[in-house]
């Protein structure tokens, strides 16, 4: 078969010495930064961008390094939830609902070993759906034109804030601030300056490294010096022991439907654009309890309660970069981020990523699956050192997030100007947090606008400056209900399903 | 409370927004659409966003009280004196002092701050220049 050939060639792409240290480092580095409070996937791949960037590392191991980050960090995110009850990150959430009651009853190994076994069904199961589901995505893709473009974008927009966002309004003002600030610098097709009240170091634009880095990392330092003082999760880490950490045969037989319930669940919201891995975890969460918790044991320390969000948020996090290799638009937050790489390294995703850069694409894909297998080894045998990192208290670790953001960007320009736009995005970033205006539109604003306009652009001159081509094909037709419902679609549900998911955690 | 003043400075900076728009300058050679027209779209939506925050605002957060505000301006402060700085002072010494500053007001004792500082600074160092090669800020004495 005609992927599984170029699956083949990937892992010859994929198996040298370089990548599988990259891949190793970045699985290290995203358990790590799963594991800490604070840390989530988007920033902590935020953070090592600038650092893949610097050390002048090609596409194909660039994007090994960071994809092994983005799932270390879905893998790493269980860890404090079942410790501490409180999640490594959002995706992470849903896990604390039985992995805490679980540590508080002793089984804490059990729920670790058994949540990597999860993590690893959903993760290597959505790897395998990404191989196949994408090319047939690209398939698709080749019938767009610049028109079916822009209401794919529109689309993207309309959907990202999706469900998890409180107010779309809010979401709809996060994308268009996050375009109106890619349409600084110097128009693409003109050549004229725009926006730039005649500042030089702007002509170039606002480059989107500065910007993700601000917003996601330096605005969490801002979030921890306004919470000083409160309760830290130091020292209560020690307090819960952890036990064995194997899994018994009996539990993981009874988990393995759930896992497979859960993992095909969390891929299908991973592939939806805008839905993300949190609602992969709350989905499968959800649906596993109506379907087997006959005795109401869920809430309590079930370990189904445990696989079914492990596997569908990693599920999810394979999912979402089904549309991020084969659109080129992200299905989620940290797919974005990965795109902001891409586009950095003057890479387009799309269809012609895949016959273009084939060796990226499917260098990236062999190397995915070996990373499962050394974080499935890091996440159960090794769990105890990862453990002992939630020891760092926050008072050490951000000033070390703080100062790596720092030198990144620096690293990669040369500039004090782009620390001090870095430092204004940082702080943006804190109170667009406190507004709950949710960060991950703007971010995708930043990176797609200039290719909105271009295609928008693109589709005029074709027409010769008639509007209607935008909607004169099925496909472009299409797109564009689906961006209205998904925008409106949050509005109706939305709220209900946020009540049911703070009403889980309040429980 | 805070939407309102968070919409309507939104509401502002769109109308500044496509009001700048309208002032790029148009060459001799272009496109049906123009270097105006996408922003002046953007710029609306962004109004018409913010006039809904404006008009149904969500529950005020929970500011922090003035000191901690305060606390957060002088950190970005002390950030952006840092950027400044950087090439001045080079990058060992900048960055112990910024990371001094920063875990000392997360809570750690002075003393232990200034040996976190600066083994925040010679690890970062250690790592990105001396094992990665990244050529960082050379102040007057060489690192």
């Amino acid at each position: 078969m005609d992927v599984l050939g170029s699956l083949g060639d990937g892992f010859w792409i994929a198996i040298t010495w370089q990548n599988m240290a990259l891949a190793l480092l970045g699985c290290f580095l995203g358990t790590v930064m799963g594991a800490l409070p604070g840390l989530g996937p988007s920033n902590g791949v935020a953070i090592l961008i600038p650092l893949a960037f610097t050390l002048g590392l090609p596409a194909t191991p660039a994007m090994i390094l960071l994809t092994s980050v983005y799932f270390g960090a879905m893998y790493g995110g269980r860890i404090s939830s079942i410790l501490l009850n409180i999640p490594g990150d959002e995706p992470a959430m849903m896990t604390c609902l039985d992995g805490y009651p679980m540590a508080q009853q002793g089984r804490a190994g059990e729920a670790l070993a058994l949540s990597g076994v999860a993590s690893f069904v959903g993760a290597f199961l959505s790897t395998w759906g990404l191989v196949f589901l994408a090319p047939q995505l690209v398939k698709l893709a080749l019938l767009f034109g610049p028109a079916e473009y822009f209401a794919l974008f529109t689309l993207a927009f309309a959907t990202l804030g999706g469900i998890s966002s409180s107010n779309q309004a809010k979401s709809a003002f996060a994308a268009a601030l996050g375009v109106g600030i890619a349409m600084v610098g110097v128009d693409g097709q003109t050549g004229v300056p725009r926006f730039t009240f005649g500042e030089v170091h702007l002509y170039d634009g606002i480059d989107f490294l500065v910007a993700i880095v601000g917003l996601f990392a330096l605005s969490e330092v801002f979030v921890f010096l306004e919470h000083r003082g409160k309760e830290t999760a130091e020292g209560k880490a020690a307090t819960v022991g952890i036990g064995r950490i194997t899994p018994s045969m009996s539990v993981l037989r009874k988990c393995t439907p759930t896992m497979l319930r859960g993992s095909a669940l969390g891929f299908v919201a991973g592939v939806l654009p805008g839905a993300g891995a949190s609602l992969g975890s709350f989905i499968a969460y959800s649906f596993e309890k109506k379907l087997v918790d006959r005795e109401g044991t869920f809430g309590k320390g079930d370990p189904r309660g445990v696989a079914a969000p492990e596997a569908g948020n990693n599920a999810a996090a394979g999912g979402a970069l089904v549309p991020m290799l084969a659109l080129g638009v992200p299905g989620s937050g940290t797919t974005a981020v990965l795109l902001a790489m891409l586009l950095a390294l003057n890479i387009t995703p799309g269809p012609l990523l895949f016959q273009q850069n084939p060796d990226v694409v499917w260098g990236l894909i062999a190397a995915l699956f070996i990373a499962n297998f050394m974080l499935l080894a890091m996440n159960i045998p090794m769990v105890g050192m990862f453990v002992r990192v939630l020891l760092v208290p926050p008072r050490i670790l951000m000033p070390i997030v703080a100062m790596v953001s720092f030198v990144g960007i620096y690293g990669i320009s040369g500039s004090s100007f782009d620390l001090l736009v870095m430092v204004v995005f940082g702080l943006l970033g804190w109170v667009l947090r406190k507004l709950d205006v949710p960060l991950v539109p703007i971010i995708l604003g930043v990176l797609l606008g200039n290719q909105m306009e271009a295609n928008l652009r693109r589709a005029l001159t074709i027409s010769d400056g008639e509007w209607g081509i935008l909607f004169a094909s099925p496909l472009a037709l299409v797109l564009w209900a689906i961006a209205i419902i998904g925008f409106i679609l949050p509005i109706v549900v939305g709220g209900v399903m946020r009540r049911k998911m703070r009403g889980g955690l309040a429980d | 409370m805070s939407d309102r003043v968070f919409g309507g400075i939104g509401l502002a900076l769109a109308v500044f927004f496509i009001w700048q728009a309208t002032q790029i300058q148009l060459s001799f050679i272009s496109d049906p659409v123009g270097p105006r027209t996408f922003p002046i779209i953007v710029g609306v939506v962004l109004g018409l966003a913010s006039l809904v925050i404006l008009i149904r605002p969500d529950a005020a957060p929970d500011w922090p009280r003035a000191t901690r505000l305060l606390e957060i301006a002088v950190a970005a402060a002390v950030m952006v004196a840092y950027a400044l700085l950087l090439p001045e002072l080079g990058f060992v010494i900048a960055t112990a002092l910024a990371a001094t500053y920063l875990t000392w007001r997360l809570g750690t004792v002075p003393l232990w701050s200034f040996v976190v500082g600066i083994a925040i600074s010679l690890g970062i160092y250690a790592v990105f220049a001396l094992a990665l090669g990244l050529s960082l800020a050379r102040g007057p004495l060489g690192f």
